[in-house]
């Protein structure tokens, strides 16, 4: 569509530093003090005016996260993070009195979105894809409501799901990541502020791309994102994610808790474009992205496909995973990680076959450049009951210069003789003789290595709707700008 | 067009080119011929801009530039390009995105707009049909699993789609059976004119029975020992390399 064509052309205007969405928007916020403590989620949980089951699910998990070790596993150099100096909630005033209609949303605030190139007019939404955007910490505007509630499509903030679904929430809030998993879900669990809900009833096929658009922008924000997406029997749904932040010299936590359950042959599509403030070169300032994202395929012949496009963050700790827990499930992990400069990401995939007959595919691109650090780690787990089950993981990393490093920790457990699995693995460096070779075809050096490392990524990034496709590739060589040279 | 002087080039400390001239006219097509070693891909690779040639002596200028001024890149869109010995592959890129991709940068580099998508189209396909390419190959990923004659072909289209100013053919005919030969040979005679200059570079007379030269040089050890018209490869034919450069 026109319309992320339009974020890259339109971000690439906006101003001379490498990172293109940097820009801060100024509207007024509402926070509450610094600190994380009960006081802090009573307050999140009374602006958004929740019931006390919702209360109390977070006070419980706030009890299991001051509980809880942060996780260590990952090979990932991470500062000691003070939770009680971050807000937990930033909402911009003008937001408080809940919008009804677009027209009363701060005009700087739309400003935001058309300089990212997310159109929220209803009037701009021709273009196929209904979007629901995150400023901070509230869900902003959905679009398309009227068209997809009709079909019995519930697309909503899950904010507004605790109140308008709440069987719905009850039954499926944490029966993916119980709140006990790992600190950083436990976290989310207690101060999650928005977020996506959807809803896909039995037998319907979602006929447009759904889609949240996330940003932080108040500054020492944490944005801890929850969303939750259900897909009934023989139903389908496709869903994009896309992520920025302004620059920022401190740091800034985005701790995010995603969920999907698929029943019976239904099927869940979700991608994601994550291109949040990595820092800058010398690794000041930075998105530290700490994600949860699970997908549990409980019914038979249900499937769940991952796609993920990550270039950004200063840390990305992020393992979306699926447990096919259904006869006949199928699971699927398409991923591109980039790192650049000072980045790190340690990022992978779980997949665990449960059901007979169940199959995962596992494909990882991992490019590192500058001093950055980029680690595959997965697993994947084919458990007694499994008879049948398959896996086939390829993970290859591609190094650009010499003073980046590219990791694999690959795990497989198998408790089952029928299973089969599959892994391959290459290291490469990016070869200097297609570089060579593109640039007599008068190709500069940028060009050449963002044409070289778009087809090393390609059989991933053509799992992504063609309109996000467009602009990952451009993403794809917008991170790696100043690696060669 | 071109104009070498007194080039001196090593690599890793070792002389490759010792003391090379060569003038090229424009609408003159030059063969270099020499046997395995005398430097012949060395100079395929200076004039094109590889680093880690280390240019020790000499100038070259190609169309009133300091050719050694220009980067890799500014120096195709100058017009100036090599038909690889070994062709790339590029896995993940289709050839025609590939092929696309050049000519756009050249157009962005003399200050045009993109080629429209029709246009290209069109000037693909008659330019493939010519060489005998598929529209099948052209849906392939560059050079991944082409044969070796497949391979040569495509620099040829590249080759007639980028019509370079100086196009460089670095043992083009090699890997070649006679009938990829004829055809990339005549696709080469078709691009001829009075305007631009090729530098052929072979071991083999072959090719030069479907490319006339205008003229013919023989390099031996880092330089040209002895230049001449088409009857030069003719008598080294017949008499081999190690005699002409003997009694050069």
């Amino acid at each position: 569509m026109a319309a992320t064509e339009q974020t890259i052309k339109q971000v690439n205007t906006l101003g001379n530093d490498d990172y293109k969405y940097g820009f801060s928007t100024e509207v007024d916020e509402i926070r509450p003090p610094k600190g994380l403590n009960e006081d802090i989620i009573k307050f999140i949980s009374a602006q958004k005016e929740e019931p006390e089951w919702m209360l109390d699910w977070r006070l419980n998990a706030f009890k299991v996260f001051n509980k809880l070790p942060k996780p260590q596993w990952a090979k990932l150099n991470i500062p000691e993070i003070d939770y009680q100096d971050c807000y937990y909630y930033s909402i911009p005033k003008s937001l408080k009195d809940k919008p009804k209609s677009l027209d009363e949303i701060d005009p700087e605030i739309i400003k935001t979105y058309e300089k990212l190139g997310i159109p929220l007019k209803e009037q701009k939404m021709l273009s196929g894809i209904a979007v629901d955007a995150v400023f901070d910490s509230v869900s902003v505007a959905t679009t398309y409501k009227k068209q997809l509630s009709d079909l019995g499509i519930v697309f909503c903030s899950i904010s507004e799901a605790v109140k308008t679904h709440p069987d719905l929430v009850k039954k499926y809030l944490g029966s993916v990541i119980p709140v006990s998993d790992h600190s950083f879900a436990a976290l989310n669990s207690a101060v999650f502020t928005d977020g996506s809900f959807i809803y896909i009833p039995e037998g319907v096929r979602c006929p447009v791309e759904l889609s949240t658009y996330f940003r932080i922008n108040a500054m020492n924000t944490g944005q801890f994102e929850r969303t939750l997406i259900i897909a009934d029997k023989n139903s389908y749904v496709s869903y994009l994610e896309g992520c920025t932040a302004p620059m920022r010299d401190e740091n800034q936590l985005h701790a995010a808790n995603v969920e999907l359950v698929a029943l019976d042959n239904a099927e869940i599509k979700y991608s994601t474009v994550q291109n949040w403030y990595p820092g800058d070169k010398e690794g000041k300032g930075g998105i530290y992205n700490f994600v949860t994202k699970r997908g549990a395929c409980r019914g038979k012949n249900s499937k769940i496909s991952w796609t993920q496009v990550e270039t950004g963050s200063a840390i990305t700790w992020k393992y979306p995973s699926c447990i096919l827990q259904g006869d006949n499930s199928k699971g699927e992990f398409y991923s591109v990680a980039i790192t650049n400069n000072m980045q790190q990401a340690d990022t992978g995939t779980k997949m665990i076959h449960i059901g007979k007959n169940t199959s995962s595919k596992i494909i990882s691109k991992g490019i590192s450049a500058g001093k950055a650090n980029n680690t595959y780690r997965g697993l994947v787990n084919i458990l007694p009951k499994a008879k049948n089950a398959r896996n086939f993981t390829q993970c290859d990393s591609l190094l650009v210069g010499n003073k980046c490093g590219a990791h694999t920790v690959p795990y497989i457990e198998s408790s089952n003789s029928d299973s089969m699995v599959e892994h391959e693995a290459t290291t490469s460096k990016i070869n200097e003789d297609q570089l060579f070779y593109c640039q007599q075809r008068g190709l500069n050096s940028e060009d050449a290595v963002g044409l070289i490392v778009n087809g090393f990524c390609k059989e991933v990034l053509q799992h992504l709707p063609m309109e996000f496709a467009v602009e990952a590739q451009k993403l794809v060589a917008i991170s790696l700008e100043g690696s060669v040279g | 067009m071109l104009e070498i002087k007194d080039l001196h080039v090593s690599i890793e400390d070792k002389k490759i080119i010792k003391g090379l001239n060569l003038s090229i006219n424009k609408g003159e097509v030059h063969a270099l011929m020499g046997p395995n070693g005398s430097g012949k891909s060395t100079l395929s690779y200076v004039l094109s801009g590889k680093d880690k040639y280390e240019i020790e002596d000499g100038k070259i200028e190609y169309n009133g530039k300091n050719l050694l001024d220009l980067d890799v890149d500014e120096r195709a869109n100058e017009g100036l390009f090599l038909a690889f010995q070994y062709p790339m592959e590029i896995p993940g890129v289709q050839t025609s995105f590939f092929l696309k991709t050049a000519i756009n940068s050249k157009r962005k580099y003399l200050g045009q707009s993109e080629m429209d998508a029709l246009e290209f189209a069109k000037l693909m396909k008659s330019k493939a049909e010519e060489l005998n390419i598929s529209t099948d190959m052209l849906k392939r990923d560059l050079n991944v699993n082409y044969s070796g004659g497949e391979k040569k072909k495509q620099e040829i289209l590249q080759m007639s789609m980028l019509s370079p100013k100086m196009a460089i053919l670095d043992e083009t005919d090699s890997g070649l059976d006679i009938d990829a030969l004829r055809i990339v040979s005549e696709g080469v005679n078709k691009l001829r004119n009075k305007e631009n200059s090729f530098l052929v570079i072979t071991h083999y007379q072959r090719l030069l029975n479907y490319i006339k030269p205008d003229f013919v040089h023989i390099i031996a050890d880092g330089k040209i020992v002895k230049s001449g018209d088409y009857s030069l490869a003719l008598e080294l034919e017949e008499k081999g390399y190690e005699e002409i450069s003997q009694s050069a």
